[in-house]
């Protein structure tokens, strides 16, 4: 049995957690939040694009480095610990879906320019009243897609977003040049990474796969997903840990406290059992394996309960100073809800887990 | 990745797997009907046809009468077993935590007496640690030992002893001097449970069932070479005996109802508008949790199996078990009872027969968040040992443990 990343992930996901253990973290997060600051740090990215992390899943026909689900894993954990400053989750993202859904000609004509940084791609689920990615109004017209996609992470500055939108068959994705559309942007909850308002009006756009591949993808979206916010969770309970371990109240740390200690100890509980469904996803994505939905889902909302406990415990925990404007608690509180807005919120994918459970049951039957 | 053996992995499985087919075939249906006595001859004949085999002790030494393999072999020979309904439980604790115990501390002469017979199983043992006012805090106890000559005499109470009624002996930690710190005064014997001044109770529990007792020592003399450990060791040798609980508790009971039974009844319960539970949200939400808590254990099992496989070992993930599984359980058995109303109240021959494993596993998964470690007591081994926080103030730790409070 083998259920663990190989050492070459590993060795990257180091490598990734080093470089940002350096460039990237809470500072620099801080200096992000200004009004005036930019969109992402592009100094870091320059570095992120000539380590060859854009490159990573891209197959080596088109100018990558051909890896496996398990780098991008590994990537988007360190970028969620360190809450990087750079499109690197939705550069992933992007990538997974044109791997999966793109024809010949699509991945030929955008993952060079992905691999090699000269093309950024981000992908448009969320719509303004549309909660969950398969309630949308944006829909398909010929070759045109009409419709308001908002917030959509590291919108300002991608040349190329892959939309979802409504089809005959279901809701599907279509790759739209955003040079043809109009990019706004807008404010979230979320003071660091920035998103935008993505407007088409007849825009041209051209399909990209069909609505079982946007299944397929909302699924592998999922695991990448959970694995960022593992990562960010994580580093909200190292934080709250290391504070335990000096607060001092009543003649003692806090950490002796059991109130404390046990709500320390539910932190690691959740992200275990979150890494657990989420290791599953990437053996089933690795394999193309059946239960890839099953636990695609599970890793979705297991990941998200555990950020969303360890991100409300960490201010809870630091008491009055982790309230201020002046702590870190607050991004992580606040990444917790750009992660939930992103591809469908906890209850859908919760429900999506006993709809794969059901069909498995009756498939079994 | 993958979730298959490796080479050497699959021939001992399919080794294992052809002996069983063989030799278990007795026991592909489960014996709900048994008595203890039934219960206990078949578990003996059972365990010596796994001695003659070769798949006892797989894990131990070779010169103690063990196989010498490695905790992977030990695993997938249980996943084999655990196909059939072979008779378990009457050697988990002498086996799982005892005779380890004996044959790392005990004296040659000992070990070479008591191991290969509890390893046939002809000898069944017990392990006498908890009081009743030593729980959680077993370093607390009370039951004193005095040396006499060559022997020692023992006297108090120990309490929460699985199978002392069907024991022949027993590993006993007992305190021997009282004037130095609790950790500090303590040392570990051998007693045999037939011996003069052994009365043995059995403890009915909230379930009705009696699977544990209470054992009174009144003057019980023990021969000082059956001590295990240096006198005054006694914590220590239990750290080797409790290290050996903490493999052996962990998943779910078979028997225990998981998110498949919650979802079938839910297919066949009516919500309050008339529709299938399982078509509501509420409904569908707790299947989800209860999937990814006890899928989540297993998978975080095969993380740890992955680890030794590799013959590297486990991370300290695997701590998570148990503390999650009694508490899902409760969960998964109140909420299935709660959609079943009123039907949910009827027991005994007035249930039915689904609803009673509910209420079984209901009542039982509160034995469960104590035994072994209670819920509480795992979460401070999970913030101390695996997150790095400081212990619990413990203001008696460095006084004598006469003088203590």
């Amino acid at each position: 049995m083998n259920f663990d990343f190989s050492d070459d992930a590993k060795a990257l996901g180091e490598q990734a957690r080093r470089l940002f253990a350096d460039k990237a973290g809470t500072a620099p997060a801080r200096r992000a939040m200004a009004a005036d600051a930019p969109d992402h740090d592009a100094a870091l990215w320059a570095e992120v694009v000539a380590l060859g992390w854009t490159a990573a899943r891209v197959p080596e026909a088109h100018g990558g480095l051909g890896l496996t689900p398990e780098e991008s894993a590994q990537l988007a954990e360190a970028a969620g610990h360190y809450l990087a400053h750079v499109p690197l989750v939705s550069t992933l993202l992007a990538t997974e879906a044109l791997i999966i859904a793109g024809s010949e000609a699509q991945q030929a004509k955008y993952l060079p320019g992905i691999a090699d940084g000269s093309l950024r791609a981000v992908v448009a689920v969320n719509e303004p009243g549309a909660p969950s990615p398969t309630s949308l109004k944006t829909r398909a017209d010929g070759g045109a897609l009409t419709g308001v996609k908002a917030p959509i992470a590291d919108l300002a500055g991608a040349g190329l977003a892959i939309v979802a939108a409504a089809g005959p068959d279901g809701p599907s994705l279509w790759l739209v040049e955003t040079a043809a559309a109009t990019v706004e942007a807008v404010e979230t909850l979320d003071l660091v990474r920035r998103h935008g308002r993505l407007t088409l009006d007849g825009t041209p756009a051209e399909p990209l796969g069909d609505a079982a591949a946007y299944q397929a993808w909302l699924d592998r979206a999922a695991v990448i997903l959970a694995y960022e916010a593992i990562g960010t969770g994580h580093a909200a309970m190292d934080m709250t840990v290391a504070y335990a371990k000096t607060r001092v109240a009543f003649g003692q740390t806090i950490g002796r406290y059991q109130g404390v200690k046990h709500k320390l100890a539910d932190m690691y509980i959740k992200l275990e059992l979150a890494r657990a469904h989420a290791l599953h996803g990437l053996a089933m994505m690795d394999a193309g394996g059946a239960e890839l939905t099953q636990s695609a889902s599970a890793a979705r909302v297991a990941s998200l309960d555990a950020l969303a406990f360890c991100a409300e415990e960490a201010v809870q925990l630091h008491g009055g100073i982790g309230y201020t404007w002046e702590s870190d608690c607050q991004f992580y509180y606040r990444r917790n809800r750009a992660l939930v807005g992103t591809i469908g919120a906890r209850g859908w994918w919760a429900d999506r887990l006993v709809r794969a459970l059901e069909q498995r049951n009756r498939a079994a039957a | 990745m993958d979730f298959n053996d490796s080479p050497a992995e699959a021939e001992y499985r399919a080794k294992v797997r052809s002996w069983l087919d063989a030799n278990a075939a007795d026991y592909r249906e489960p014996h709900e009907d048994w008595d203890l006595k039934t219960f206990i001859a078949h578990s003996k004949a059972w365990q010596a046809k796994k001695y003659e085999a070769g798949y006892t002790g797989i894990t131990w030494p070779v010169p103690v009468g063990g196989q010498g393999l490695s905790p992977m072999h030990s695993i997938i020979y249980s996943q084999e077993e655990g196909r059939f309904h072979t008779p378990s439980g009457l050697y988990s604790i002498g086996l799982g935590m005892c005779i380890p115990t004996v044959f790392t501390h005990g004296s040659p002469e000992v070990t070479a007496r008591y191991v290969p017979k509890a390893l046939r199983g002809e000898e069944v043992w017990c392990q006498l640690f908890s009081e009743p006012a030593a729980g959680s805090d077993l370093a607390g106890i009370r039951t004193k030992a005095v040396r006499d000559g060559d022997d020692w005499i023992i006297d108090g109470q120990k309490v929460w002893t699985s199978f002392a009624h069907a024991s022949d002996y027993g590993i006993v930690v007992t305190r021997t001097d009282p004037s130095v710190p609790k950790h500090k005064g303590l040392t570990m014997f051998i007693v045999d449970m037939k011996a003069p001044g052994m009365e043995v109770r059995g403890i009915k529990q909230m379930s009705g069932d009696s699977g544990f007792n209470e054992v009174f020592f009144t003057g019980v003399r023990v021969p000082d070479a059956w001590r295990l450990g240096a006198v005054g060791d006694g914590w220590k040798v239990a750290l080797t005996t409790l290290m050996h609980e903490r493999l052996a508790v962990g998943g779910k009971p078979r028997s225990a109802p998981g998110y498949e039974q919650l979802m079938s009844l839910a297919r066949l319960t009516e919500a309050p508008n008339g529709a299938p539970a399982i078509e509501a949200g509420d409904v569908r939400q707790r299947i989800a949790q209860t999937y990814i808590n006890d899928q989540g254990i297993k998978l975080t099992q095969m993380r740890a199996l992955s680890a030794l496989s590799k013959g590297q070992v486990p991370g300290p993930e695997q701590s998570i078990a148990k503390v999650v599984v009694a508490k899902t359980m409760q969960d998964l058995a109140s909420f299935a009872l709660d959609l079943a109303g009123g039907d949910g109240l009827l027991a005994g021959n007035d249930a039915d027969p689904e609803l009673a494993k509910l209420q079984s596993s209901y009542i039982g998964a509160a034995g469960l968040r104590i035994a072994g470690g209670t819920d509480e007591i795992l979460r401070n081994i999970i913030a101390e040992r695996v997150l790095g926080l400081p212990g619990d103030l413990r203001p008696d730790k460095d006084k004598p443990f006469n003088a203590a409070a």
